[in-house]
């Protein structure tokens, strides 16, 4: 069995005249934590949502658990999950009806047991009778997590997971989910702007720059190649100096 | 189709539903209203003559109908759009969801809402203008079934036009029901159409539902006849707005709208 859990291989989108993401190739392998990072436009959301299968590919092959995307849409999305800072639960629900009905849509087993031990993870369980729209926008971010993590998934999306947590509450969530992966295995990508998440998280990070990815390797080996102290200043260093070469 | 993932979000729609004062109000507000106001303009057009008094009975068994079709086509766009502006729609479209169990998940809401609208107004009808629902019988049920079937038609329209075209068409799905009521004889047969008009609402199903409900009511026997042609209808406008739904929906994929719409 193959150890890889996506393979990418020259994905191309164009939206008209604009290359979103150009040529883009990579693979993940199980237990992996792989940062996708890059200036706002870079193509990380573009490329997350093609993974996902909510946008078509112009060309190029996505193949996640040796299934092709979208060909095999739902049965692929059976074993991940996906959050975001940007997308919220119904919000006149309350917190664990939300969760119970993604619990049913995916199908997992002791539906309320399951709920209780991820609203304990993300310090959400005196919220559980709340309304969702009653929450802050951190409290609604971990519940995007619980949902996000509801069904054990081989393989999570995160898209900025800790945007809109204070650093204490990053800091808890970090440390959850770096746990759950330890005891898990699962295959995370994750795409943040903060570079503290990225370094702490990431096993290996794709920077990415008009759609293509420009570097790639651990942290440290990033920080050697660009010869930075921080993550933050190679950001900040493709961000202004565009790269056309990889390195 | 996976019948779990159509009722967690039958389950899902009926709680929100539920919570929402402006989607109570559409199904127990509006409807009412609708009956009450053109229930007493029948009382008054009786009183001051010139009216037969089969009319209102007719127009208070068209408005009863009038609310399936609304009602079964505005909760699937509507269904849509909720997910849409609670910025749910991404968790819903990244989950293990056919759009088939989707659109079926919204059908069913629909029918719930239809036979409570239907319900409602048939015992306002009784108690108010004492109008019997009941004497339609089981031709009520086809009529019932043409109307909901011509809603989720235009429903899953609408929700593909505003799938590709975004906020800008969101009206529509408040809009479109009343683009077709003028030509569907609701409130009066087509032959008071002009000619050039005529042949388009005999295209149109639910202009033989309420033809069909005109002479029943007049006459006391429901002619198959106009049951046939608008379920005919109904599968061709099922299978085309179906058609459309699936184009743009691959549109929206295509050009991204999908994930930007949800964003």
């Amino acid at each position: 069995m193959t150890d890889k859990v996506i393979e990418v291989k020259n994905l191309s989108k164009a939206f008209g005249e604009r290359t979103a993401v150009d040529g883009l190739s990579f693979d993940t392998r199980r237990g992996e934590i792989l940062g996708l990072l890059g200036a706002n436009g870079a193509g990380k959301t573009t490329s997350m949502h093609m993974l996902l299968g909510l946008t078509t590919p112009t060309s190029g092959l996505i193949q996640i658990f040796g299934k092709a995307m979208p060909a095999h849409r739902v049965e692929i999305l059976q074993k991940m999950n996906f959050a975001s800072a940007y997308q919220f639960l119904p919000y006149n629900l309350r917190v664990w009806e939300n969760l119970y009905i993604f619990a049913e849509i995916y199908g997992v087993k002791n539906k309320r047991k399951k709920i209780d031990e991820l609203l304990g993870i993300f310090e959400l369980s005196h919220l559980s009778n709340h309304t969702t729209g009653r929450l802050s926008s951190g409290e609604q971010t971990r519940l995007n997590l619980c949902k996000a993590l509801l069904n054990d998934p081989e393989l999570l999306l995160l898209d900025e997971p800790t945007a809109s947590l204070d650093p204490d509450i990053a800091d808890k969530v970090r440390k959850a989910l770096a746990q759950l992966h330890k005891e898990t295995g699962m295959t995370i990508i994750n795409t943040s702007h903060n570079m503290i998440d990225v370094h702490e998280l990431c096993s290996r990070i794709l920077f990415m720059q008009h759609g293509k990815i420009i570097a790639e390797g651990s942290a440290d080996e990033i920080l050697q190649k660009y010869g930075s102290e921080t993550l933050e200043e190679v950001f900040i260093t493709i961000a202004r100096n565009p790269v056309s070469q990889k390195v | 189709m996976n019948l779990r993932v159509i009722k967690a979000l039958i389950l899902k729609y009926i709680l929100i539903w539920s919570r929402t004062s402006f989607r109570i109000m559409d199904i127990f507000f509006w409807p009412v209203i609708d009956l009450l106001v053109w229930g007493f303009v029948t009382v008054y057009m009786l009183k001051v003559g010139n009216v037969v008094p089969s009319l209102i009975t007719f127009l208070i068994a068209a408005i009863i109908f009038w609310n399936i079709l609304y009602r079964s086509q505005q909760v699937v766009c509507v269904s849509f759009l909720d997910d849409v502006w609670s910025r749910n729609l991404l968790n819903i479209f990244a989950s293990p969801i056919r759009t088939s169990e989707y659109v079926t998940a919204t059908y069913i809401v629909g029918l719930i809402q239809s036979v409570i609208v239907m319900c409602l107004l048939g015992v306002l009808a009784y108690f108010l203008y004492s109008f019997n629902f009941l004497i339609l019988g089981i031709g009520a049920a086809l009529l019932f079934v043409n109307l909901l079937l011509m809603g989720w038609a235009l429903g899953l329209f609408t929700t593909g036009f505003i799938l590709r075209w975004g906020p800008p068409a969101e009206g529509l799905a408040w809009a479109l029901p009343f683009l077709v009521q003028p030509i569907s004889a609701v409130f009066y047969p087509v032959s008071v159409l002009p000619a050039w008009l005529q042949p388009v609402a005999w295209c149109v199903p639910s202009t033989y539902v309420f033809e069909g409900l005109r002479q029943y009511l007049a006459q006391g026997h429901l002619d198959i006849t106009y049951v046939q042609m608008a379920f005919l209808l109904n599968v061709a406008y099922m299978v085309v707005c179906g058609l459309v739904f699936h184009f743009f929906f691959e549109e929206a994929r295509k050009l991204g709208y999908l994930a930007k719409f949800g964003s």
